[in-house]
């Protein structure tokens, strides 16, 4: 008989074709609709340039080391979140079960934003588009009321898209078209992930690569449209004076931390299909990195397609001032042009202030327009479109922004529906002779039938709540006993000596201290800050009521006792499994441990798991 | 184009025109129509004199009146449009918007549901067909490995004397032609 070589033993786990599938699905995994429409906002709001540096402070203290552990984790003990954590220490179970319920409930509402990408995107067909033009009121005389108090676009979303209700309370009723696009949405994420990794994997090499070519497209266009510049030294002019705003480092750590979707169970869940034997410290970095550059590389088309918004608004006010002067005084066309407007004007108020005065001309300010900056679903379903509008081939412009905006969430989901499928598939309550198709369908089944009430009239108001607190503090959580249990509890010797099994060479100087003590303290930094900053304001959230006397401004509405008991739960469920499942583990103990033929089962080390 | 006093002379022509489509009086002239005002910035006020009484003016209802339903024959006379060609105080009829039978949207998601219907057959397919085979394959394999064992070829390494232990079934059509293998 011969000795059978160093062959890894076939225990029929599937695998990544090859490793550049790997480090594209983490890297779709990562880089979401988080890079396009968070990070331009938070450079913009917190001091342009200056923001790169907490942003880049907390990469390096707490990204990447974070990375790299869960990587390192999923490769060396090849199971899902739950069975990986159950295998470190059966106390830790509870961390694998609330990355579990974490990734749950946001698979949940996330496919729920990429429907609204999906009605945008067939809607984006139709010429013109949909949300360049008001509807006309019922007997044909104006335009309708609520479009034409707020703009054309603002209709488009909250009414023709959401049909929202004035209040989170109300519920409203479902909407058919929602409800279409929602269906077709969990039929894509069935049909790319039917088989597991078999099936993302090719799907992968589209949406992770497709976003880039067109964020290349937008960027040289943005580059050529009138105000890009503006927009560009608005975004990047660092203002060193925000530094001091404790707000902006906690922004970055967070930023930083939601972006590498750290603590979901889908990175663990992806590196634990890889040989044993694989760099994953470089794929860290690598990935890390990445996601950072693409952030940057995001922010620069977004903002000049924000400064050519914001100078053709300014050219129109200056325009509506332009036709009221001349007008009213009589003068000749093309006499008072954009550029000598103001010396028209001072000339004017000097001679004749009074009549000036009546004209009531709204003061043009370029800053002011540069100003209005938003966040999240605004900035890509209200501001964009109404960019796109203004450029020429709008159709064109619109069906590429939607789809590279659905294949960002769609690598996302990959990640999600990754971190939820794994760890089941690991548990003995699934028989092995179910097919995976079965499997996937049913949880695709369940998730869409769920997520039907985000369609409701009032469900943007609970996606933003399902955000607000299943989306960050409970992963905050997750992830300090992830660093903590594999720092203290597995102790950071044996997982030094795993990770250089696994690398061939132990882990350096930067990656010990980070692991052991700047990580987790970090960690404990950002999550007290994050919750006394929550608990300072009582939770409000802002209303589209049309009958409201400010409208088209929100109105800001606090959240009755019933939906903030929601959002507690929404926040502490994940987190209560920890200390549940420790302490069931230790009530099982000191059960046992009256039994003398009891001996407590050893931690596995990485190379006993795999040889 | 420049306006000089031939526009001058169209635009009268226009508004005595529409004052013929509109009141059927067939006797507006263009000397029924006053400018004046004038200003660089092509603004004037005009009015209309009844042709069939002297010195008295069209009231401005009227005038409105008829300007509003020949708006679009002015409008193309000056080539302009009703922004460019603004008459105070006379609003422009909103068109309706274009609502094509079908909305277009459905269209596009009919077609993007299909695509993927389409595709989530095939694979669901394919993966029976696969299962189908390696069924058939693992059953095919389990046959010829009994047919090896009963035979005994030393090629797959497994010693007799554990093979004796196992339940294997004997084949009866092999099992009849012990005699003709050399003892070991």
């Amino acid at each position: 008989l011969s000795v059978s070589p160093e062959i890894p033993k076939e225990d029929g786990r599937p695998k990544w074709d090859n490793k550049f599938q790997y480090i594209l699905s983490c890297i779709g995994f990562a880089v979401g609709l988080g890079n396009v429409w968070r990070f331009p906002y938070l450079c913009q709001i917190h001091g342009g340039g200056a923001f790169l540096i907490p942003y880049f402070i907390a990469l390096l203290f707490e990204g990447i080391p974070l990375l790299h552990l869960e990587l390192a984790l999923g490769q060396c003990l090849r199971k899902g979140s739950i069975g990986a954590w159950n295998t470190i220490s059966p106390y830790l179970g509870g961390v694998g079960a609330g990355s579990w319920m974490v990734s749950v409930l946001v698979s949940l509402y996330y496919n729920t934003v990429l429907t609204w990408v999906m009605w945008y995107f067939i809607n984006s067909f139709q010429e013109p588009l949909p949300w360049s033009v008001c509807p006309l009121n019922e007997n044909r005389t104006g335009l309708n009321e609520e479009c034409y108090e707020s703009t054309a676009v603002n209709y488009f979303w909250y009414r023709k898209t959401l049909n929202i209700t004035p209040d989170v309370t109300e519920s409203g009723t479902l909407q058919w078209w929602l409800i279409l696009c929602l269906a077709t949405c969990w039929a894509i994420v069935y049909l790319c992930t039917i088989r597991g990794i078999e099936t993302t994997g090719k799907a992968i090499y589209i949406t992770a690569v497709f976003p880039y070519l067109v964020l290349t497209i937008f960027l040289i266009h943005g580059l050529t449209l009138p105000g890009a510049t503006d927009g560009l030294a608005y975004l990047f002019t660092p203002d060193l004076n925000t530094l001091k705003n404790p707000r902006v480092w906690l922004d970055a750590a967070t930023q930083i931390f939601f972006s590498l979707s750290l603590a979901f169970g889908g990175l663990i869940a992806f590196s634990s299909y890889n040989p044993p034997k694989n760099d994953c410290e470089k794929d860290a970095v690598t990935v890390a990195i990445v996601n950072s550059m693409t952030s940057l590389y995001a922010s620069i088309p977004v903002f000049s397609v924000l400064g050519f918004k914001a100078t053709t608004g300014y050219w129109d006010c200056l325009d509506r001032n332009i036709i009221s002067i001349i007008n009213e005084f009589d003068l000749p066309e093309e006499s008072i042009i954009r550029q000598n407007y103001t010396a028209w004007i001072s000339f004017l108020n000097s001679s004749h202030p009074e009549k000036i005065a009546g004209l009531q001309l709204k003061s043009c300010d370029l800053q002011e327009f540069l100003d209005q900056s938003v966040s999240g679903t605004g900035l890509a379903f209200i501001i964009f479109t109404q960019a796109i509008i203004l450029m020429p081939g709008s159709q064109a412009w619109a069906i590429l922004f939607f789809i590279m905006l659905f294949c960002l969430g769609l690598s996302s989901m990959f990640g999600n529906i990754e971190g939820v499928f794994t760890p089941l598939l690991e548990l003995q309550i699934i028989s092995k002779s179910i097919p995976k198709e079965l499997i996937s369908g049913i949880i695709c089944l369940i998730s869409f039938l769920i997520a039907l009430c985000f369609t409701l009239g009032s469900g943007s108001y609970w996606i933003d709540i399902f955000d607000s607190y299943a989306g960050s503090l409970p992963l905050l959580v997750i992830a300090f006993f992830e660093v903590i249990g594999v720092a203290y509890v597995y102790k950071i010797k044996r997982f030094s000596k795993d990770v250089k099994w696994m690398t061939g060479r132990k882990p350096n100087l930067y990656w010990q201290i980070t692991w052991r003590f700047v990580s987790p303290l970090l960690l404990l930094i950002v999550f007290v800050a994050f919750v006394t900053l929550q608990i300072q304001k009582p939770p409000s959230y802002a209303a589209w009521n049309p009958k409201y006397e400010g409208f088209p401004m929100k109105e800001e509405k606090v959240y009755p006792p019933w939906v903030l008991a929601i959002c507690v739960l929404l926040a502490v469920l994940p987190c209560v499994f920890v200390p549940l499942v420790a302490l069931f583990h230790l009530i099982k103990r000191m059960c046992r441990s009256k039994d003398p033929n009891f001996v407590p089962p050893e931690v596995l080390s990485c190379q006993e798991t795999n040889s | 184009y420049a306006w000089d006093a031939n526009e001058e002379y169209l635009f009268k022509a226009m508004v005595a025109f529409a004052m013929r489509r509109y009141s059927s009086k067939s006797t507006t002239q263009i000397s029924n129509v006053l400018l004046c005002n004038v200003t660089d910035r092509v603004s004037f006020w005009f009015v209309v004199t009844d042709p069939s009484k002297n010195v008295t003016t069209v009231p401005g209802s009227e005038v409105e009146a008829a300007i509003r339903m020949n708006r679009n024959r002015i409008n193309s006379a000056f080539l302009l449009s009703d922004k460019t060609l603004q008459f105070l105080k006379i609003t422009s009829t909103l068109s309706p918007p274009v609502e094509p039978s079908t909305p277009v949207w459905l269209i596009v998601f009919g077609v993007v549901l299909c695509l993927i219907v389409a595709g989530i057959f095939f694979l669901v397919f394919a993966g029976i067909q696969q299962r189908k085979k390696k069924n058939k394959e693992s059953t095919e394999r389990e046959n010829l490995e009994e047919k090896d064992e009963v035979t005994g070829t030393v090629e797959n390494g497994i010693p007799c004397e554990v093979l004796d232990l196992k339940a294997g079934h004997i084949n009866g059509v092999f099992a009849a032609d012990d005699e003709r293998f050399t003892s070991l």
